[in-house]
């Protein structure tokens, strides 16, 4: 079960997609997403899905990888097409069992809902995969640099972050560690109702949380060792740098946004 | 003579106490480590090597006595990032050491922190992985790495950093025979070919064995200190604070309290039979 977290999970390699600078892929998932939520038919749909596709296609992430982080979104996917699709009444009737109506209006809608949720999950599945932690996070930490001046703590903030996702494989596989520890003494975590699933979480917990106390102890002495000291005066192995690849597919996430709203405005589709 | 890296003075410390009377970790300990040294700190456990260790760098501060950096006093804090350059700390658990999730990454933490260019950052991160025989792993992920591997990716990243001096505080505890060996390996080039300064914190007699010197603790106090051949031929002194001597040591010693007149400082198992056979020979 712990095998299917794959957030923050990054799959190294050499693509296109690989190679753009983290600041370009965050700016570029920001307007994305903007596209997607301003997407209101089936053509703007179309395009969006088609970028997403290029941009899969090119990264070589594999559709297989993509769909296995979308496993624990199931519940949610399910649930929001039912509820799309028995509240909306519009269109005509295809349906009537009790008082249970699905109408064209609802199909279309429920679709809609599914599809975005799934885009929109793919879409930062695809940043997070093909681009490290590090990275990301320095990404992150520059396009955040205005911030500073608002007196808001962007490179602790970032490296908060960096070390946040550097720890979630390690407590992954401890917690795996301490479960098959307290299952070889009897403990049940797969059967029984949901409280008692939830009450043999206990046994977990205490001991991951902890191991998890010793462990920022001990990291935050080893950081002060190797004289870590806060952002200021620190350089970085990877200098960023914008390439003309970055502005290019820049642009291209800007004008497919634009499309989108013209599209939504225009001719609303 | 020149300076010693690290100087401590009359040193003691006590943990603040939970409940009951504070805990005495270090008492009047006196140490002077040369520049160019290999100094092994042997004793059981929870006799203050930890808490040595954690003042030679200014992670704690004495509450009686001096400790000096390459002359810098710990006490003052305007020195520390100094301190923390100078000496470098390598701890028992790879995995709460390791900042990044990728290896060059993580061994470019140091330079990153003391603002070294970047060029200078990619030199000193290949040729920390060099030393360290990790060259080939550094674009992987730590977490992938076995227990040997990723301590020597801890130690890289202390080397990057370029301390005059590194304090190893039990690295091989945590790892296999197989990692223990390739770290063990990695700490004798370090000390001979790159002319580091290390301390081992160690409770195994045959790592202890491999230092120029040896200093034994016990209850907070140095009890032994001198070259490993002449502290382990203080065969009562070592069972009495626990710990055993090495295996040829201590055959050595029990023939001769069954009345053979033998040496006891052969630490090697050659030595050992050389110094058995020239026995029965004389006899
Ligand atoms: N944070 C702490 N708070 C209170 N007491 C402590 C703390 N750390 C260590 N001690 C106590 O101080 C004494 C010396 O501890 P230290 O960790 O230096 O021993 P050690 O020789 O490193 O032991 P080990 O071989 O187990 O690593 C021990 O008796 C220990 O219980
Ligand atoms: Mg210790």
């Amino acid at each position: 079960m712990l095998k299917d977290i794959t957030l923050g999970q990054f799959f190294p390699g050499t693509s296109l997609v690989h190679r753009l600078d983290p600041r370009t892929k965050l700016l570029c998932v920001v307007l994305y997403i903007a596209a997607l939520f301003t997407a209101a038919g089936w053509v703007s749909y179309a395009v969006v899905f088609a970028l997403l596709a290029v941009a899969v296609g090119i990264s070589r992430i594999g559709v297989k990888a993509l769909l296995r982080g979308m496993k624990p979104v199931v519940v949610i996917l399910v649930f929001t097409g039912a509820l799309n699709l028995f509240y909306t009444q519009t269109g005509t009737e295809l349906v009537h069992l009790g008082f249970l109506h699905i109408t064209t209006g609802g199909l279309e809608r429920a679709f809609f809902m599914v599809t975005r949720i799934l885009m929109l999950i793919s879409g930062t599945f695809l940043l997070t995969y093909t681009t490290s932690p590090i990275a990301l996070t320095d990404g992150l930490e520059h396009l955040l640099g205005p911030l500073k001046l608002l007196k808001v703590p962007v490179h602790d903030l970032a490296m908060m972050m960096s070390i946040a996702l550097r720890f979630i494989p390690t407590l992954i596989e401890e917690t795996d560690k301490i479960m098959s520890a307290q299952k070889a003494r009897g403990a049940d975590f797969e059967g029984g109702s949901l409280l008692d699933k939830a009450r043999a979480m206990v046994p977990l917990m205490v001991p991951l949380f902890v191991s998890a106390f010793r462990r920022a102890d001990e990291l935050a002495t080893a950081m002060e060792c190797r004289c870590y000291h806060g952002g200021e005066g620190r350089t970085r192995l990877k200098q960023l740098r914008f390439q003309a690849a970055d502005w290019a597919v820049l642009a291209l996430f800007v004008a497919l946004l634009a499309l989108i709203v013209v599209l939504k405005l225009r001719f609303r589709v | 003579m020149s300076e010693p890296i690290v100087k401590l003075e009359q040193v003691s410390f006590s943990y603040p106490a939970v409940e009951g009377r504070p805990h005495t970790a270090l008492k009047d300990v006196t140490l002077e480590v040369e520049e160019g040294s290999f100094v092994a700190v042997l004793g059981h456990n929870g006799c203050g090597k930890s808490t040595l260790a954690k003042h030679m760098n200014a992670i704690l501060l004495p509450l009686g006595g001096k400790v000096w950096v390459a002359g810098m006093d710990t006490a003052d804090e305007s020195r520390w990032l100094d301190v923390h350059r100078t000496v470098g700390m390598v701890f028992q658990n790879p995995d709460n050491q390791i900042v990044a999730n990728v290896v060059e990454e993580d061994v470019a933490f140091a330079p990153e922190n003391l603002g070294v260019p970047s060029p200078e950052i990619r030199r000193r991160v290949d040729e920390a992985l060099e030393i360290v025989g990790m060259s080939k792993y550094a674009r992987h992920a730590p977490h992938r790495l076995s227990g040997g591997q990723k301590q020597r990716v801890a130690i890289a990243g202390v080397i990057a950093m370029q301390p005059r001096c590194i304090v190893m505080d039990e690295p091989t505890a945590m790892l296999d025979p197989v990692g223990r060996e390739e770290v063990l390996k990695t700490i004798r080039r370090l000390n001979r070919e790159q002319h580091t300064t290390v301390v081992l914190i160690t409770h195994h007699m045959d790592e202890a064995a491999m230092a120029d010197r040896l200093v034994v603790m016990d209850h907070g106090e140095v009890i032994a200190d001198g070259t490993p051949r002449t502290v382990f031929q203080k065969v009562e002194l070592l069972r009495s604070v626990g710990l055993t001597v090495p295996d040829t040591v201590e055959l050595l010693y029990e023939l001769r309290q069954a009345g053979l007149d033998l040496p006891l400082d052969a630490l090697s198992v050659e030595e050992c039979a050389q110094a058995i056979c020239g026995c029965l020979r004389s006899n």
